[in-house]
This record gives structure tokens, sequence and C-alpha cells, in this order.
């Protein structure tokens, strides 16, 4: 019997022939990932006893959740992650500069998320690597603590499922749209455990933007990871810049998947995810009228370059509804510069929209964009719990970032095709 | 591990982690503090902790603790004093983080529907088993496997790695 993809990397990286689901393996990551939150991995660190990380090169720190410090407690924190990188000689990382942004968008740009590499990171959205052919997981911050410590963590092969993806999408719908109704198909907790592997001819049209969407959103169904068999695409994205030697690991032609799911893309049509789930998705039109406050594009799942050109596309030479607040993040400051030069900034900029400081912003209530009570939001993040953007008043629905666009345009959810 | 004891505090499916434990209070260090949001907003349980008593349990149905990585979710209800969440599923990073924080986690079909709010609660964390003494019901959870059960004697990763290293 051949492995999946989850089975055959975690036996290769366990030193194992052959591993089955619910196999416990240990394992050294390739690469580990954290961001604000190493200051409390830094604290648990030391309250190990151990004096130096276990290997400086394989730990990368982005700052992402709350820059420019908001407060005096995080700007606390910060301060003890720059005294700690200083101290263990941690070369990767990345502060609050032009350099940074959103850490799994700084984190794939540089070259950190390779094929067939086990990365662990202390974010639950983590699993983005897997558009590039990583096994990528999120982790707490204690096994972050352990992992810096002796290099080791364990791991439960997890069952997989196979999404195979074929068709074209419609004008007017995206990648967005499709992993929602993939969520919305298979439930909150559908894919709890499970790694999912998307193939199909569809994919292989995708830009890696997309695929980066797709993946990073499957934590949104409980999955432990989402991977996508990296092409030529890929490959050359990372020639040149690609952080370290890799291998890709791909899943055998007979492996055993749990289920193995079907979808046309030229069926998918613009959705929503109402509040409070992620899994409560409904066609726009269904929506379609319900009153907006504030409009975000931005975070890892849709604040890249492809995003923007969506939005300025559809905003060119309009101005969005009165009342209406348009926060656009560019998820890093290599997406900013990008944007700045195409003149996407100053189309987004013209038509009501404000441009903030690549980061997370108020994706998970921090800053920049908190909400009142009663009011609603509509975003292209991944997350739209009770509360998550500040008050638990205040409702969210995720979109894509062309549905997002065209409703903050008519200040009320509406269809991108109407406008198309 | 010895058998526990405790009111059960019956919730429902998807309580996840900006319910658990809001994002805003993320930079919040002290256990009293971190305790006093526990569940602060999930719909009719602002004050839950002011209500929960040392060594109660959070029953709950399915997906309890999707969403984010953070082990605050975890921490708030261990300084609460609460003896474990026993819920039909629970998410994958919120068990790991449970049971490395030395927090007690089961997975048990059904038990939010046979389990009311206030019903007296006698858990066996070894076997699984958990009796309903309001109602006379045995229900039976998944048992923690070995490595898990290890991690939680020694009261978690951080303490397990280190007897490790002692060792």
């Amino acid at each position: 019997m051949g492995m999946t993809f989850a089975e055959k990397i975690l036996a290769k990286k366990s030193g194992l022939s052959q591993v089955k689901p619910g196999d416990v393996v240990t394992v050294e990551p390739d690469r580990v990932m954290s961001h604000d939150n190493a200051a409390s991995i830094i604290k648990l660190f030391k309250s190990i006893g151990v004096e130096r990380v276990w290997n400086a090169d394989k730990i990368v720190i982005i700052l992402d959740h709350a820059v420019p410090a908001p407060t005096d407690k995080h700007a606390l924190n910060h301060k003890e992650i720059r005294e700690f990188v200083k101290e263990q000689g941690i070369k990767n990382f990345y502060d609050t500069d032009s350099d940074g942004g959103v850490c799994h968008q700084v984190f794939c740009e540089e070259g950190f998320a390779l094929p067939g590499h086990l990365i662990l990171g202390s974010d639950s959205h983590t699993c983005t690597y897997g558009a590039f052919g990583a096994f990528s997981t999120g982790i707490g911050r204690s096994e972050m603590a352990a992992i810096w410590a002796v290099g080791r963590i364990w791991l439960r092969v997890p069952e997989s499922i196979r999404i195979e993806l074929e068709g074209e999408f419609p004008q007017g719908v995206y990648a967005k749209d499709l992993i929602l109704r993939i969520i919305g198909d298979l439930g909150a907790d559908g894919a709890d455990y499970r790694s999912v592997e998307f193939s199909g001819s569809a994919v292989k049209d995708m830009s890696i933007s997309d695929r980066m969407t797709l993946c990073n959103m499957v934590i949104e169904m409980g999955a432990k990871n989402g991977v996508i068999e990296p092409d030529d695409k890929i490959l050359s994205y990372l020639d040149g810049i690609a952080k370290s030697e890799f291998e890709i690991v791909k899943a055998d032609p007979d492996a055993f998947y749990e289920r193995v799911l079907r979808y046309d893309l030229s069926k998918i049509e613009p959705l929503v995810a109402k509040p409070h789930g992620v899994d409560n998705v409904l066609p726009v039109r269904e929506v379609r009228g319900v009153r907006i406050n504030q409009a975000f594009i931005g975070t890892c799942t849709n604040g890249r370059i492809e995003d923007l050109r969506i939005a300025a596309r559809l905003l060119k030479g309009r101005r969005i509804a009165k009342g209406v607040r348009l926060i656009v993040i560019p998820a890093s400051w290599r997406v900013y510069k990008q944007a700045l030069r195409e003149g996407v900034l100053e189309i987004l900029i013209d038509s009501g929209a404000i441009i903030a400081p690549p980061g997370c912003g108020p994706c998970m209530g921090n800053h920049l964009g908190i909400l009142a009570p009663g009011e609603v939001c509509i975003s292209t993040a991944n997350r739209n719990f009770k509360g998550r953007m500040g008050n638990p008043e205040s409702e969210i629905y995720l979109a894509s970032p062309a549905t997002v666009a065209v409703s903050a345009l008519m200040g009320f959810i509406a269809d991108p095709r109407e406008v198309l | 591990m010895a058998l526990l004891r405790g009111k059960a505090w019956v919730f429902g499916d998807n309580i996840d982690t900006d319910l658990i434990y809001h994002g805003k209070y993320l930079p919040l260090t002290d256990p009293r503090e971190m305790a006093k949001h526990a569940m602060e907003y999930v719909p009719g349980m602002e004050d839950f902790s002011k209500r929960v008593s040392p060594g109660d349990f959070v029953v709950a149905g399915r997906n309890f603790g999707s969403g984010s990585s953070r082990e605050h979710a975890v921490l708030c209800l261990k300084y609460l004093g609460v003896a474990g969440v026993i819920a039909e599923s629970i998410s994958r990073i919120y068990y790991r983080n449970a049971i490395n924080n030395g927090f007690l986690v089961l997975e048990c079909p059904n038990i939010s529907k046979k389990v009311k709010t206030g019903d007296e609660l006698e858990v066996d964390p070894e076997s699984g088993l958990i009796r309903n003494l309001s109602s006379g019901e045995e229900l039976f959870g998944h048992p923690l496997s070995g490595l898990e059960r290890e991690i939680m004697e020694k009261g978690g990763l951080i303490e397990h790695i280190r007897s490790l290293m002692e060792g």
C-alpha cells in the first residue's frame, strides 16, 4: 500500500519506512516560525533551564500581530523578543520594519516555505505553507518552547482527505469562494485532525496566491495541514530565493484516502461565511443588501498583490458608499511596495479606502479597525468568530476580495458580478 | 491519576478560542486576570468565572476549542480551577495544548446530551469512565494515551521535558 503525502513525509522525517494513521512519531522540524507570541515562548523556554536554542538558524520570528505596538504591554513583548534574538543569535528575525508583514506571507516570500519540509509554527494558520508542498501545521507555545530546547516534537500521523479540483472559475469567483464552499460542505470540524491534499487539473492553473488561500483556510475545518503538490510554478518561484535545500515529497498513486471529494470550479458562485462560524456559508445573493459599516481587505488569507489588484480593478474611478470604512492592509511590505509601484494603492485611496501598515491589523481585534457594538464588517480574513474583531456585539462576514470591494462600493453586501 | 468529582457546565458545539478567551486579552500574563475572562464571549456566560467552582467540569458538544493556537484558552480554564473539558470532539491544537499544560481533556460521544448543567460528575482520567452521579448514567470517554498520560502526570510538556533532561 502506498502512502499519502502526510504519511510519506512523517515516515521520512522520523526515519521509518512506513507509518499509518494513528501512529505517533518523533520528528525534528526543518524550520519553526513564531510571531509576537515568541515573548511568552521565551519565558517558557527559559523555565526549561536550557541556555541556548537547539538551532538558531531553524528559528524564524516575524512580528505581525500588533505592529507597530499599540500598547505598552505589546511594546514590552516586542522588546523582550529583540533582546532574546540578539542573545541567541537568531538571524531570521523580522521586526517592525519594511522587510516585515504578516508572518505567513513573509515566511513564503523569503523562501522559508519549501517543498518536502516539515514546518511548525506557533500560529494556527501555519498550514498556509502547504501551498509550496511543505507539511506545515500550528502548534502551541509550550510545544514551541520545547522544540527550541530539544529540537524534537511528537506528531500523530493523520488520516488523509483528497479534494480533486476540476474546471474553471466563472467570472467573479475566486479561490476564497471555493474554500468557503468546501468548509461549508464539510463543516467546522469536518477535517478535524486530517491532512487535506488538493489535486486535480484546476490546481495546476491556480496562482501561488490562490493556493495559499486554499491551504491557509484548511484549519477552519479542523485540518492539521493542507497541501498541494509542487509544480514548475512553485519551483521557478523558489529559484534563487529558497533559504535551503529541499526535496519534493509526493503522495503515492495507490495511497489510501479516508475520503475523496470532487469539485467543479465552474459550479462555484460568490459566497460568504455568515456570523459567527466559518462553515456558515451562503451564496452572496442570499444575503445581498445586508448593510455594512466596514470592509476589510488584507490578512494572510487575502492580502496579496493579486487580491489588491482585484479590488483596484473594481474600485477604479469609483467612490465607496458614504458611511462605509474600507481598510486595506497589504499582507507584507513587499506587497505594499508592489501595489505602490503599480498604482493600485492610489486607485484604492482615490476610492475612499485607507491603507494601514502590513500586519494582522484588526483580524483578531488587536488594532487598526476594531468594530463597535452592532457594527457589521465584511472581510477577506479567515475567521468570523463572535467578537473576533474586538466586540461581541459586532458581526463579521467573510468573502473574497472582489465581494468585499463591491460591497464597500454599494454600502451593503453585493455580488461582484453586478459590477464586473 | 485520582478520581475527580465536580459539577458540569454544559456548552454547545463549536465553542471557539475567541469565545473561550478573546484575542484582546492575549497580552495578559497574570493567571488571576486571565482566569477572569474565561468563557466571557459565550452568550449568557459573561460571568462564568464568578459562577464556576474549583473542580467543576466544562462539558461541550463538537469541535471544542477550534480556531487559534493560543494556549490562553487552556490556561484561563486551568487557572480558574476547572478540572477539565469533556467534549464530543476537541479541536486538534486545543487538545494538544491542554495535555501540554497538564489540563485534562476527554472526548466522549454524546456527552452534551447526556449531561445537564449542575449534574455532578465523577471522572476517572485513567480509564475515561465518566459517571453522572445525578442521573446514574455511565459514559465512556476515550482514555488518554501513554505519552499523554505521562505528560499530564508531570504537569505539562515543559515539566516533562525538564524531567527527561534531568533524568
